[in-house]
């Protein structure tokens, strides 16, 4: 499996899993995103059981320094998205570099 | 926002589709975006932001019930970070503003 995951792959996984056409797929995968970002710009939660939960948190303005300068400049009060994975994605991958996979493709030790 | 209502939300959109092709696309999309990070992998959504593994490492921890210090071995956490179109849109609808 790729190593990095796209909108692409994403699309292709509707097409082959679920058998929904391609132009549709990709279609599906935008709204998916643009859909949890209306949410998300509406001010509200996010919960996607057995992945996680996006929300919005107010972050209230504080001093700041300008790396460069050292001058003191206050940080705007701003409104940031936060992610918490669901315990079922933290366990998934907490030890992933621990499990063995596809051993025959190890480089043979000679 | 929860999965459900998302399913419906597009489910509306995609009314064209099947209920249980939306239901099952939802479904595919969370299990191949967890089994991504799961092997070790990213993910790249333009616009909307990057989920990628930060490592913490090895610490001392205590069983809180028992107060015995226990080994807790390193392990890997998954780490969001929005992208610039998600940052400044949910930014530009704070309170003030919209």
């Amino acid at each position: 499996m790729a190593a990095e995951l796209t909108k692409a792959e994403m699309t292709e996984a509707l097409v082959e899993q679920v058998g929904i056409p391609r132009a549709e797929a990709k279609q599906l995968v935008e709204c998916f995103f643009e859909t949890i970002t209306e949410r998300l710009v509406a001010g509200e939660t996010v919960k996607l059981s057995g992945f996680g939960v996006f929300e919005v948190r107010d972050k209230p303005q504080r001093p700041g320094r300008n790396p460069r300068t050292g001058e003191v400049v206050p940080i705007e009060p701003r409104r940031v998205v936060t992610f918490h994975a669901s315990n079922k994605l933290k366990e998934a991958v907490a030890h992933h570099d621990l499990v063995e996979r596809n051993p025959e493709r190890e480089p043979a030790v000679v | 926002m929860t999965r459900s209502e998302l399913i419906a939300a597009l489910a509306a959109r995609f009314s064209h589709l099947p209920r249980q092709d939306v239901d099952a696309a939802v479904r595919v999309l969370l299990r191949t975006m967890r089994d991504t990070l799961a092997q070790g992998g990213r993910i790249e959504i333009r616009g909307f932001g990057s989920f990628t593994l930060h490592r913490r490492p090895p610490r001392m921890g205590r069983n809180p019930k028992t107060g015995e210090v226990v080994a807790v071995p390193a392990k890997w956490a998954p780490h969001f970070k929005p992208g610039k179109t998600l940052r400044e849109r949910v930014d530009a609808a704070k309170s003030g503003n919209n």
